[in-house]
């Protein structure tokens, strides 16, 4: 039986103090962009920049990062992954982007995600806002916004389910039989 | 040698024998059949006496069916000069295997039987070393290059039953009509290998819908037939005796057909593999199905078990062509044309015989009668006073083709994995019985 | 995911594959659009173009491919090799493989060897065009190509121009469009294209004018003349003036038609150079689509388990 960690409203809020926070933190949107990761972080983005625009009264760049081809697990996994599209709107080079993901879990997606951007360009700075922190870090990677932490084993994972794909916004644990599911 | 065959079904067209028999063999020719009555009369002699004289070995043959020993007039024996495929050994072995106690060897080796010396050869390794009786056909041209007449005279007396130059035609008219009437003066046969090579150039199957889809080259139906028209007008300018080699198409099987009601002297073979199998076997471009003629369409295999039916088709010949393995592991533009087929032969065409095409008498006749007729050998007969050549054949027995296990060097067949019914259980042939 | 290890042709694969492959194409367009136009997906393995026929573009195109995965790449061109020296063709990929190879891109002029050599290896093999058979990946960059102008494949009008019976590119066009729902129309003379051709569900014609009227997409093959023996037409001349794109002929077509061709191109006699370099020309893009594609067969055919 999944457990729910978070609803609709918890998300909600969570996002708004993210938002504020990256504002706080950057001393404004300049030079600013947003990069979701495909595709829980793509939605997450698409919402802090609709928080952004509510506050700043201005848009600020979102871009799209698949990180397929990137990825350090290709030979292990039991499905290959499907390739989604890259579109970085902003100009990588001299801006400051703040990557965006659903869940952090090992920290193997963000390094993917960063040789990914570093292959696109020089960003002057790099963050990182994650929609929840479950723990459990394999690499030197710490998330610079964070919506909730939350502490779990290696034979449960989290799941978060968006209204973009047509679900209630919920974040569930679910438990799994082995470990490494597919948020990493 | 000395048997005695019992309680087989014995089927000889040439007595029109056909029925429960005892053959009995003494030194190697046949003694006498009884059947019948004269069956009845002895069982009961004997009886009394106890059965069997020693020094002969009595083969309990129930069940069994016993013909005359059968007669591939189209084999490649490949030696002298391409052993590695084959050698005169190994090929007569495959053909007791399957049967076979004749085979006709055609003279495409190297160098080419078209020389009395290469006959004496073929025929001398065929006495030290064959299991069955060899007939070495000569080739009609010098080189089998289609311009001069062999000697042919020459080497019908060395041993040669009949001449062709197979694996090519004989592209030039005047040559072939000159063969046709140089063979009437010593009354052979001329077999031809009927393609027109400028229709079948660079073809490595049958023409159609399947050779375009794997991009391979089509050797269209009419290449057989418009050489097969031409000769037999040919032969019918000539008189000569013309026997046509592996028949293909419905196309041929017609014109074979009106040439003989037209009263023309001309006899035609088939290959069991095209009444078995259609070109839908080169799927996956499987070399094993590469042959020359191509394996053709349904339509076609139903046309040649018509000719077979209504006796267009004089004779069931393999073509037994073995092709060293890696030769067959090329592309498949690239490999050799030929299907190894004695060891298969045999169960093919009893297939035919299940499906009602032919009466066992017929299929009798279109691998041991006729052959030894079109080649004026005196074979093909169990008569009283002939060599004993025979085979006694389990016609229940279910196997499955497994070309590893071939006798034969060649193991170049489409047919591997195929469950077949019907083999020889005894080959009795140059005094020798062989059990299987 | 693909089915198969390897990639021998159109014919093998299924629609759902087909729109795989493009859409996973579409992903790799956007690296050779950046400036590092390299990714680390495929790191540590190598790849063997083993081409026994002369190719400058579809060679370059793959090795651009395999590179940009971050693969080694050897070259292995027939005159620099041992097949010279008699050895057989599954000797020689044998030895490629004991080599380490993970995918061996082939090119010969045998129909069926890549076939051949795909049941006896490990590795990956993907068909660079095999004898008159099939070159599935110029077929899948065409209908890249074609997808990414008009938006989709079916319901449109394609013709294919040319020497139909002895092109391979024209064999898995012809595969690939009808089974994603094109009509498609042969267009060139009777001894070039085969009678059963039609059982393929194409249309055929022998009018230029005939064949190309209102259609979506024109594909322009070349006239191959180290493949064909002579004899099936009187000349270049003859055929040209029957069968050349020209600025007359091309306002037959509709008006947002677009002209392709697979290259080289004999500029002149199946095509004039005003069209060739002209607007509706998409001809350098279909290149710069078959490094992308080729990138999305290696990347999918190294996902499949063996």
């Amino acid at each position: 039986m999944p457990k729910e960690l978070m609803n609709k409203q918890d998300i909600d809020r969570a996002v708004t103090r993210m938002a504020h926070e990256i504002l706080e933190k950057n001393k404004g949107m300049d030079r600013l962009c947003l990069v979701g990761i495909q595709r829980g972080g793509v939605y997450l983005a698409q919402r802090l920049a609709a928080k952004i625009k509510q506050i700043e009264k201005k848009d600020i760049p979102v871009g799209v990062l698949d990180i397929a081809f990137y990825r350090d697990d290709l030979n292990i996994r039991k499905e290959q992954p499907v390739v989604r599209r890259t579109e970085i709107l902003c100009e990588v080079t001299d801006l400051k982007i703040v990557l965006v993901d659903d869940v952090l879990f090992t920290g193997r997606s963000i390094r993917a995600a960063m040789d990914a951007l570093i292959d696109i360009g020089r960003p002057s700075l790099i963050q990182l806002a994650v929609l929840v922190d479950r723990g459990h870090r394999e690499l030197p990677i710490k998330a610079d916004y964070v919506g909730k932490n939350i502490p779990t084993s290696l034979s449960e994972t989290v799941v978060v389910r968006f209204e973009e794909e047509g679900l209630e916004d919920r974040v569930v644990l679910e438990k799994t039989s082995q470990g490494q599911p597919d948020n990493a | 040698m000395n048997v005695l065959i019992k309680n087989g079904h014995v089927l000889d067209p040439s007595q029109g024998i056909d029925g429960p028999g005892d053959i009995l063999i003494e030194a190697g020719i046949i003694k006498e059949i009884k059947t019948g009555d004269a069956l009845a009369r002895d069982e009961g002699a004997k009886r009394e006496s106890g059965s069997g004289a020693s020094g002969i070995r009595t083969i309990d043959a129930g069940g069994l069916l016993i013909v005359p020993g059968l007669i591939d007039m189209h084999v490649h024996l490949r030696e002298p000069g391409f052993e590695y495929k084959e050698t005169i050994r190994t090929g007569t072995l495959a053909a007791v295997k399957g049967g076979f106690t004749t085979v006709c060897c055609m003279p495409n080796t190297s160098p080419v039987n078209d020389h009395a010396s290469v006959t004496e050869f073929i025929i001398r390794k065929a006495k030290q070393e064959g299991h069955c009786t060899v007939h070495p056909i000569g080739a009609i041209t010098k080189g089998q290059r289609g311009e001069e007449l062999a000697e042919i005279g020459t080497m019908k007396s060395e041993g040669c039953i009949a001449f062709s130059d197979d694996g090519q035609p004989v592209m030039n008219s005047t040559v072939m009509r000159r063969a046709l009437e140089y063979s009437k003066a010593f009354n052979v046969p001329v077999i031809s290998h009927s393609e027109d090579l400028t229709l079948s150039e660079g073809g490595v199957m049958n023409e159609g819908l399947i050779a375009v889809t794997l991009g391979l080259r089509g050797i269209p139906a009419e290449a057989e037939q418009v050489m097969i028209f031409r000769d037999i007008l040919l032969a019918e300018l000539t008189g000569g005796r013309l026997h046509i080699a592996h028949v293909s198409t419905a196309g041929s099987v017609n014109l074979v057909r009106e040439a003989k009601k037209r009263g023309i002297n001309v006899t035609a073979e088939t290959c069991p593999h095209y009444f078995s199998v259609t070109e839908d076997a080169v799927r996956g471009y499987s070399t094993n199905a590469k042959v020359n003629p191509p394996l053709r369409t349904s339509r076609d295999v139903e046309a040649i078990k018509e000719g077979l039916t209504d006796g267009t088709i004089d004779v069931i010949a393999t073509d037994h062509a073995p092709h060293h393995a890696d030769e067959k592991s090329r592309p498949f533009d690239m490999a050799p044309f030929g299907i190894s087929g004695l060891e298969t032969a045999l169960g093919l065409s009893l297939g035919l015989v299940e499906e009602g095409i032919l009466t066992r008498n017929q299929l009798v006749e279109r691998l041991t009668v006729n052959p030894a007729r079109i080649l004026g050998l005196g074979k093909g007969t169990l008569t009283a006073g002939s060599e004993a050549e025979l085979v006694v054949i389990d016609e229940k027995r279910e196997y499955e083709v497994k070309a590893e296990e071939f006798l034969s060097k060649g193991r170049n067949t489409p047919f591997d994995g195929r469950v077949l019914k019907g083999m020889p259980v005894f080959t009795i042939c140059k005094g020798k019985i062989y059990e299987w | 995911m693909l089915n198969s290890k390897d990639l021998l042709g159109i014919k093998e694969l299924t629609e759902q594959e087909i729109l795989l492959i493009l859409d996973t194409a579409a992903g790799f367009k956007d690296i050779i659009g950046r400036d590092i136009k390299k990714v680390p997906t495929l790191r540590g393995k190598t790849t063997v173009n083993l081409f026994f026929e002369p190719s400058t573009r579809t060679r370059t195109s793959f090795e651009l491919a395999a590179k940009r995965l971050s693969t080694d790449v050897v070259n292995f061109s027939v005159p620099t090799s041992s097949v010279v020296k008699g050895e057989s063709l599954l000797d020689t990929v044998l030895t490629v493989q004991a080599l380490g190879a993970d995918f061996i891109i082939i090119r010969h002029s045998s129909s069926g060897a890549p076939h051949l050599i795909s049941r006896k290896l490990r590795a990956s093999i993907i068909n660079a065009g095999d004898g008159t058979n099939e070159h599935p990946t110029q077929a899948l960059l065409d209908a890249f190509t074609i997808k990414e102008k008009k938006g989709k494949i079916g319901g449109l009008d394609i013709a294919i121009v040319g020497d139909i019976a002895h092109s391979r590119v024209a064999k898995s066009n012809i595969y690939c469009l009808t089974k994603l729902g094109a009509n498609v129309r042969l267009i060139g003379p009777p001894t070039l294209i085969p009678k059963e051709i039609e059982d393929l569900g194409v249309g055929v014609f022998h009018n230029m004018e005939d064949g190309i009227r209102d259609a979506d997409v024109l594909m322009m093959l070349r006239i191959q003349t180290e493949r064909q023996d002579k004899g099936f037409f009187p000349s270049t001349e003859e055929y040209s003036k029957n069968w050349c794109l020209t600025s007359d002929r091309i306002t037959l077509v509709k008006d947002n038609a677009i002209v392709m061709h697979p290259g080289p191109m004999n500029r002149g006699i199946e095509i004039v150079s005003e069209i060739a370099d002209g607007p509706r020309s998409v001809i350098l893009e279909q290149v710069t689509n078959g490094i992308a594609v080729r990138m999305a067969v290696m990347y999918l055919l190294a996902g499949v388990k063996r």
